[in-house]
């Protein structure tokens, strides 16, 4: 059995009071209720603060570019599917910089699970519009406020097909919720996208915790994930009520099981060389 | 004995079928083969021509003068007529062509009533026309009917049986109609059949044969084959061929898939090599090992999508940000674009780094015969720590600053032992720093102390000639193989040899040959290009501080060819 010290990694350097440390928890202790070790799983990051939460826990990790999480956790994923592929990202990360592999990875469902930390600005860089930033939010970029209008990431995935999509919220009292999301994203077969909601105490002066806090509410008992309109019916709501839960889920084969070459094994339990391989100059002649 | 035929028309009329059947025909042969193709960037229309030159003794090159042209509309003959040699035929189909030409040169074969009267499909003209072509050279339908039978035995008896019959009428019609002309007969080689590849194809071979298991590409011509030739293997031997949402994504992958354990690869053309700039980069401070084809077309941007040029020698050279060790490989010919797969496969494994073979369409897409392809001695050796290597060990550190800067590579989820790369600078566990000394640390260990051991792996050029040349050819990558005809035309009468580059970077140290005195003591020294700005030449005096006293720069997007360079140099020669 696994234990929430087993976990422990680096020190955060995150803010005082920033919704990451209530992410990290949480994980973890995912981790210790899914009884998967350090070892069994590994973490993909991109560039951001959210990206650097594989540091800070014990894990196999890949912190890469931002951006550029999904790609990297896409190609170990189908080298070695023994593997659990955890992918951590924020919304500059993956909805801007990464956008065009986030449609992709939603298309190709490779069984990877993508936690996307989402407090509706770019931190890192201190406080520029993201793709979630809501128009006319005034920041040191977008002196005018910000003239686009923001990414519905759950509708967009919906619209996609997404294999598994959901909403949480890091605060105090959504942590619970998020453990059990986190745990059926994990376990879920297919790409699992966790959109969670998190403060900014140094750079989003309006989507605070207490906004988050005064608008998110659970789907109901009874909500059918299974019905795609439905769920994208639901994932339009935002605004003074914000829904969270499991909104879509479908049993889509995932892309591993539509590979003939890794159906048997994966790559790398495969031979590393197959010397039988040299027949093929003969094809040449 | 050399003859070259050239098949021209427009792009959906079946050149490719029609050049690749003769090509294995006459490789088959026993003839020493080599084609190269000229195509615009469409799916119809326009003009295509497909060249090949066969011999009985070895070829490496275009030549611009014709025996046999091919003509399946009327442009190729306006545009091609003039290169015909004295003696030489057009082969042509006067009734579909609506015009009938009078002079000797023309012989008028009725490609579409032959198939008409075998009630043939249209699509066949092409078998009559290999018929003709086999027929005017005295060869006969033997080799015809067994690639059409091994390859069109989906289409059923019916198909393969017509089109030998159509063929066979295309060769009967020369022979009947046409019985004067004896010039063009050959002697068929009393030589086993020569391998045919392109450069393309021996790159995929070669990683095949290099463990290659892992592949992810965004489609660009002309690096695509590639893709296609391993997409086409991965069911037999286990390879992953993924196609990418862009090319940023497949290098990623290619990383991704790469620290996950197994040896990956990518692909593409200058554009593409553009955006994996930043993960060539991530390759470099991660450590992961990957391969990188970047297979050239001419630029800038879109540039000629289908042509040839050396143009981003540089771009590949100082391609991505900071600064790490890399390697570039040029190789000049399908069996050493075969060999230095391998070899960037054993370097990027061995010194855990980014390895780029960097070709040319002209290369890509050019056929080749070779009598063979050595397999036996290929440097396979996994450097990877998989599960027995690592039970053993008591701690893991993915950046242990090991002696020669190699640190320990070990799969994830092999063991307890936990991976952590980081694009970041970092510590020993792949933990992200920003103190200074860790920094130096670092920049020692995957820059300073790998890179001497990487220079002592370059291979030094070849040189061909006489060891006190009055004149040195300078050349790297996909010109060799005319280089090293037009060196042989002229060493007759001067005192000329060839000195070729297939690796780059980095640059060859000179302890394993002292290539700049040989270069020092040449009256003339020509660098030949296939570029505008020579880049070769100033990454030469960069390097060694050694200036070319001439340069030949061809940058119209095509390749050279043997006679054209041959009066260029012969300019030179005269200035001597």
């Amino acid at each position: 059995m696994s234990t929430f010290e087993d976990y422990k990694g680096q020190k955060p350097a995150w803010c005082p009071g920033c919704g990451n440390f209530a992410i990290l928890s949480t994980l973890k202790k995912a981790l210790v209720d899914l009884n998967m070790g350090p070892h069994q799983f590994a973490i993909v990051s991109g560039i951001g603060q959210g990206a650097k939460l594989p540091h800070y826990l014990a894990c196999n990790l890949f912190n890469g570019l931002h951006g550029r999480s999904l790609p990297v956790a896409t190609g170990l994923k189908l080298a070695n599917h023994d593997l659990t592929v955890l992918t951590v990202a924020g919304d500059g990360d993956c909805y801007g910089e990464g956008g065009n592999h986030l449609l992709h990875a939603i298309r190709r469902n490779v069984n990877i699970t993508l936690f996307v930390h989402n407090n509706q600005v770019y931190a890192l860089t201190k406080g520029q519009a993201s793709p979630t930033t809501m128009a006319g939010t005034v920041t040191k970029t977008q002196p005018f406020g910000n003239p686009s209008e923001p990414l519905n990431p759950l509708a967009l995935a919906i619209a996609l097909d997404c294999s598994f999509v959901a909403r949480a919220f890091a605060g105090a009292s959504g942590l619970p919720f998020l453990q059990e999301i986190m745990k059926e994203a994990i376990n879920h077969k297919g790409f699992a996208l966790v959109d969670i909601l998190q403060n900014c105490v140094s750079f989003n002066m309006v989507n605070t915790f207490h906004w988050y806090k005064e608008r998110v509410y659970r789907l109901e008992d009874g909500y059918d994930p299974t019905d795609r309109v439905e769920a994208f019916r639901r994932s339009l709501e935002w605004g003074e009520k914000i829904p969270t839960g499991i909104f879509y889920r479908n049993k889509r084969e995932t892309c591993e099981q539509r590979l003939p070459p890794i159906r048997a094994m994966s790559l790398a339990r495969q031979p590393v060389f197959r010397p039988e391989a040299r027949q093929e100059v003969d094809h040449f002649y | 004995m050399e003859y070259t035929i050239r098949v021209g028309g427009e792009a959906g009329q079946g050149l490719l079928s029609i050049g690749n059947a003769l090509t294995k025909i006459l490789s088959r042969y026993g003839f020493h083969v080599f084609s190269h193709q000229d195509y615009m960037s469409r799916i119809r229309g326009g003009h295509n021509f497909y060249q090949i030159r066969f011999a009985d003794s070895p070829i490496a090159a275009s030549r611009e003068q014709v025996d046999v042209l091919l003509a399946l509309d009327i442009n190729t003959i306006e545009l091609h007529r003039h290169d015909l040699r004295a003696g030489g035929k057009i082969v042509y189909d006067a009734a579909s062509l609506g015009t009938k030409f009078s002079d000797q040169e023309f012989l008028d074969i009725p490609l579409a009533r032959i198939v008409e009267e075998n009630g043939a499909d249209q699509i066949m003209v092409n078998s009559v026309a290999i018929g003709a072509i086999l027929g005017l050279f005295g060869l006969e339908l033997d080799l015809f009917a067994m690639i059409i039978r091994s390859t069109m035995q989906k289409k059923g008896e019916g198909v393969m049986a017509t089109n030998i019959a159509v063929a066979q009428a295309g060769l009967d019609y020369i022979g009947q109609n046409y019985p004067e002309i004896g010039s063009l007969k050959v002697v068929k080689p009393q030589s086993k059949g020569q391998m045919l590849i392109t450069g393309n194809q021996a790159i995929g071979l070669g990683a095949l044969l290099s463990g290659c298991k892992f592949f992810a590409a965004y489609p660009m011509s002309p690096s695509t084959s590639i893709m296609q030739y391993l997409a086409d293997k991965a069911l037999k031997y286990g390879i992953i061929v993924e196609q990418a949402e862009d090319e940023i994504s497949a290098i990623n992958m290619a990383l991704g898939a790469s620290y996950g354990g197994v040896r990956a690869m990518t692909a593409t053309s200058g554009g593409g090599f553009a955006l994996m700039t930043e993960g060539l980069s991530l390759a470099g401070i991660t450590e992961i090992p990957v391969v990188i084809a970047e297979v050239q077309r001419p630029g800038p941007a879109t540039g000629l999508p289908t042509r040839t040029e050396q143009g981003d020698l540089f771009f590949v050279l100082y391609g991505g940000h900071g600064e790490f060790p890399k390697v570039v490989l040029t190789p000049g010919t399908p069996e050493q674009a075969f060999h230095l797969t391998n070899k960037a496969f054993h370097l990027a494994e061995k010194y855990q780094i980014p390895v780029i073979i960097q070709s040319d369409q002209y290369l890509a897409d050019s056929e080749w015969t070779f009598p063979g392809l050595d397999t036996e001695h290929l440097q396979n050796e996994d450097f990877r720590l998989r599960d027995e290597a690592l039970k053993g060990m008591s701690s893991y550190k993915r950046y242990d600053q090991s002696d020669n800067g190699v640190s320990p590579l070990a799969v994830p989820g092999a063991s307890r032992h936990l991976v952590a790369v980081d694009s970041d600078e970092h510590d020993e566990e792949g933990h992200l720093i920003e103190d200074a000394p860790t920094r130096i640390a670092m920049v020692a260990k995957r820059l300073h102390k790998k890179m001497p051991l990487i220079q002592q792996e370059i291979a030094p050029p070849t040189y061909f000639g006489p060891s006190q040349a009055e004149t040195v050819l300078v050349g790297y990558g996909s010109t060799f193989g005319v280089l090293q005809e037009v060196c042989a035309r002229l060493i007759e009468r001067h005192l000329i040899g060839l000195l070729h580059f297939t690796e780059v970077w980095p640059f060859p140290i000179l302890e394993k040959f002292d290539y700049v005195a040989l270069l020092k003591q040449a009256a003339l020294t020509i660098c030949v290009e296939n570029n505008a700005s020579g880049q070769f030449a100033k990454l030469l005096r960069m390097e060694t501080g050694f200036a070319c006293s001439a340069n030949i720069n061809k940058y119209d997007g095509r390749p050279f060819l043997v006679d054209t360079l041959l009066g260029e140099i012969n300019e030179h020669l005269r200035g001597l």
